[in-house]
């Protein structure tokens, strides 16, 4: 086993050797780089052995918009099964979707191809949740980080290699000497700091964080918290940060979007989100997040949801969420309400909307 | 839709009489690589009515003390010292047969991952019912029917018409119901809950949280809820105990341990979490990693990563945290915290 590293803060001085392109020369912050256009990936449920016949579509995301700015995180939580990884393998281009678009810097990524999508795919990165299976056990950590670079070999030249990926590992507090061990002498925040460096290494635009810290324990957690904030305000980059914890949501991002069965419910800044949600799952969420002092206990509405997720393969008519409702009436099962602004100061996909504080502030 | 306005619950006094009472619990697995000491010296009790919530990391031996009184650690590899007591017998040196009876009717518990310990080739009903076919040798037709009674009594919707469906057939909040009518079939008089919700989205948690709390009340059982979200602890349980490395390192009300941690960990753990209520500042994690249990370090196991530590000329005499273990001490009233320093960390 190797020693605990601590994330030190004296690592930070070696940053501008690893930065990547130079925060100058990749342009404005607050500029939009990502813009996603009714995206949808349906996947088709298919019957029969020889002959293949599609039965159906599981509609995985369904019609989803979001924005992504220069060196700003956007958060987007959802239950299990609500279609917030797929987004994320459409992002990275893992798959295809099924409708919609993605605009990157104003192009389309469908329509990439050859050199195009290879820049693409260098520039928006991924860390996946599972930091025991998504690291090849039988791989060095320093070919895990280098090995983006016999693709992208532009960015660092063949002799300058073990260096750079030396100066990386110590940029997410790992010690530089690790490079010739292998994953499994690491432990799982460790593990992650390798994702992370892995990540860096290519010098991207976006890194889009699926479920980043939910495998970590409570007290690791934190560390790559802390990391991320970090390398966003050396590096300018911008996070797609998925997961189902509303508590690291709310912490790390700058814009959260919920979603629902494959669409998003609402979005706002975190502040509107979390103090005045307006769409009633968003509520119902908030109010079953446990809280964690004493005296805030027992001073919040319980929303107690009835019954379970609609299956995404067959979802309700008109509005997605009608079916577990307090709100629901004749017009949620005819016309499926869009996500606009009605008066509250931020979108929200509900006929009637009603800004209701359901998370208790804590005046201490 | 239901919506509750639970008021501030009071939480209920636990006079009730001692069911379980664990000394001095030790739990070793002997493995070719050397001594792995998951448990060092765990000591509690459990009243009627009362929930203890067991909070600590992986690895930190919360789950497997609670495995150890359950009786289903596998030994050998697993060596098991102290002693549990069940009503007042001892449950390590029982006969295995006297062990089964109390598996069940006594005490029974609930896992984490429901798909993977219920059996995905016997229907829901059939391994409910199987609490009664073995312990009370009911008939198939009866075992079903209070099958079916327990189904509803968890609100599985339906519970007639699902009693034959199989455990992939349901969501995964439904399959924890399904768990949980077979841990509660036969009344035990304390359920084990070891992390009954981490694998759950937080509105069906909410769900399952209330509707162990509805069968406390109305069974008056004792519950044990091994968890490690602070969250859940604050709003579940009346009482709770830390572990770190195998050890309670903090016991306490919940009420008293979440508004002023006595010992560094549990500070630190509090801490590093951040809220839902605010955005807050910068997290401020706990140093380095939790330790390996075939090398706990000397003195204080928090030691290495503990920011308050005194070593060599800092400590006072015989309080030297690399070297001299801190016992579980009575540090204010109602309060026992394994630190030193403990006064300091509560500032008293």
């Amino acid at each position: 086993m190797s020693e605990p590293s601590a994330p030190t803060g004296a690592t930070a001085a070696s940053a501008p050797v690893t930065s990547p392109a130079g925060a100058s020369a990749r342009g404005p912050l607050g500029e939009t780089l990502l813009e996603i256009r009714g995206l949808q990936k349906h996947f088709p449920l298919t019957q029969g052995i020889l002959f293949k016949r599609t039965v159906g579509h599981v509609r995985a995301v369904d019609g989803v918009n979001m924005t992504l700015r220069r060196g700003e995180t956007v958060g987007l939580v959802g239950e299990s099964g609500c279609g917030k990884s797929t987004v994320s393998k459409l992002l990275v281009a893992l798959e295809k979707p099924t409708g919609g678009s993605i605009l990157y810097k104003g192009k389309d990524v469908a329509k990439m191809s050859g050199r195009a999508l290879k820049q693409y795919r260098r520039e928006v990165q991924i860390i996946f949740q599972d930091p025991y299976s998504s690291l090849n056990p039988r791989m060095t950590v320093g070919d895990i980080v280098a090995e983006g670079w016999s693709v992208h070999a532009d960015i660092a030249p063949r002799k300058d290699r073990l260096k750079r990926t030396q100066e990386l590992l110590d940029r997410v507090g790992l010690n530089p000497d690790y490079v010739n061990r292998y994953p499994h002498q690491f432990s799982g925040g460790q593990r992650q700091r390798i994702g992370i460096a892995r990540a860096l290494a290519l010098q991207p635009e976006i890194i889009v964080c699926d479920e980043p810290v939910s495998a970590l324990d409570v007290s690791v957690q934190a560390q790559v918290v802390n990391l991320l904030e970090d390398l966003q305000d050396d590096f300018g980059l911008s996070y797609l940060f998925i997961a189902h914890d509303l508590s690291v949501v709310r912490h790390i991002s700058d814009r959260v979007a919920v979603m629902y069965l494959g669409s998003i419910v609402e979005e706002g800044t975190d502040e509107q989100v979390y103090t005045t949600p307006s769409h009633p799952y968003t509520q119902a969420l908030l109010s079953s997040v446990p809280l964690h002092e004493p005296h805030l206990r027992g001073q919040k509405d319980r929303i107690l949801l009835q019954g379970d997720v609609p299956s995404p393969a067959d979802p309700p008519s008109g509005c997605r969420f009608r079916t577990r409702c307090w709100k629901a009436q004749d017009i949620c099962a005819t016309e499926a309400p869009e996500l606009v602004d009605r008066g509250q100061g931020h979108p929200s996909a509900c006929h009637f909307a009603e800004a209701r504080a359901v998370v208790p502030v804590d005046v201490e | 839709m239901t919506q509750s306005q639970i008021d501030p619950t009071p939480k209920p006094a636990t006079t009730g009489a001692t069911l379980l009472e664990v000394d001095d619990l030790h739990v070793e697995f002997r493995q070719r690589s050397g001594v792995v000491n998951a448990v060092n010296g765990v000591s509690y009790t459990l009243a009627e009515g009362e929930t203890l919530a067991i909070l600590g990391e992986s690895g930190s031996g919360k789950s497997v003390s609670a495995q150890a009184i359950m009786g289903i650690l596998d030994v050998p590899p697993a060596v098991v010292r102290g002693s549990i007591r069940f009503e007042g017998r001892d449950m390590l040196t029982m006969s295995e047969e006297d062990q089964r009876q109390i598996r069940g009717p006594g005490i029974s518990m609930i896992f984490q991952d429901a798909l993977s310990s219920l059996n995905p080739v016997y229907s829901v009903g059939w391994q409910i019912g199987e609490m009664f076919r073995v312990h009370q040798g009911a008939s198939r037709k009866e075992a079903k029917a209070k099958a079916i009674e327990l189904m509803d009594r968890v609100r599985i919707p339906a519970a007639a018409k699902r009693v034959n469906d199989y455990p992939h057939q349901f969501s995964g909040g439904m399959r924890q119901r399904v768990m949980i009518a077979m841990a509660i079939a036969l009344d035990p008089r304390i359920l084990i809950a070891d992390e009954p919700t981490t694998a759950l989205d937080v509105t069906v948690q909410a769900q399952v949280m209330d509707l162990l709390k509805d069968l406390q009340r109305e069974t008056g059982m004792g519950l044990i809820l091994i968890t490690h979200d602070l969250g859940v602890v604050n709003e579940v349980a009346d009482s709770v105990a830390v572990m770190y490395a195998g050890r309670i390192v903090e016991r306490g009300t919940v009420d008293d341990v979440f508004t002023d941690a006595g010992h560094p960990y549990t500070e630190g753990l509090m801490n590093s979490v951040p809220q839902v209520e605010a955005k807050g500042g910068r997290l401020q994690p706990i140093v380095g990693q939790p330790p390996n249990l075939a090398a706990i370090p000397s003195g204080c196991p928090f030691h290495p990563r503990c920011a308050r530590r005194r070593l060599g000329a800092e400590a006072a005499p015989g309080r030297d945290c690399a070297t001299d273990l801190p016992p579980l001490r009575l540090v204010a009233p109602g309060r026992e915290a394994a630190c030193h320093y403990s006064e300091e960390v509560l500032g008293v």
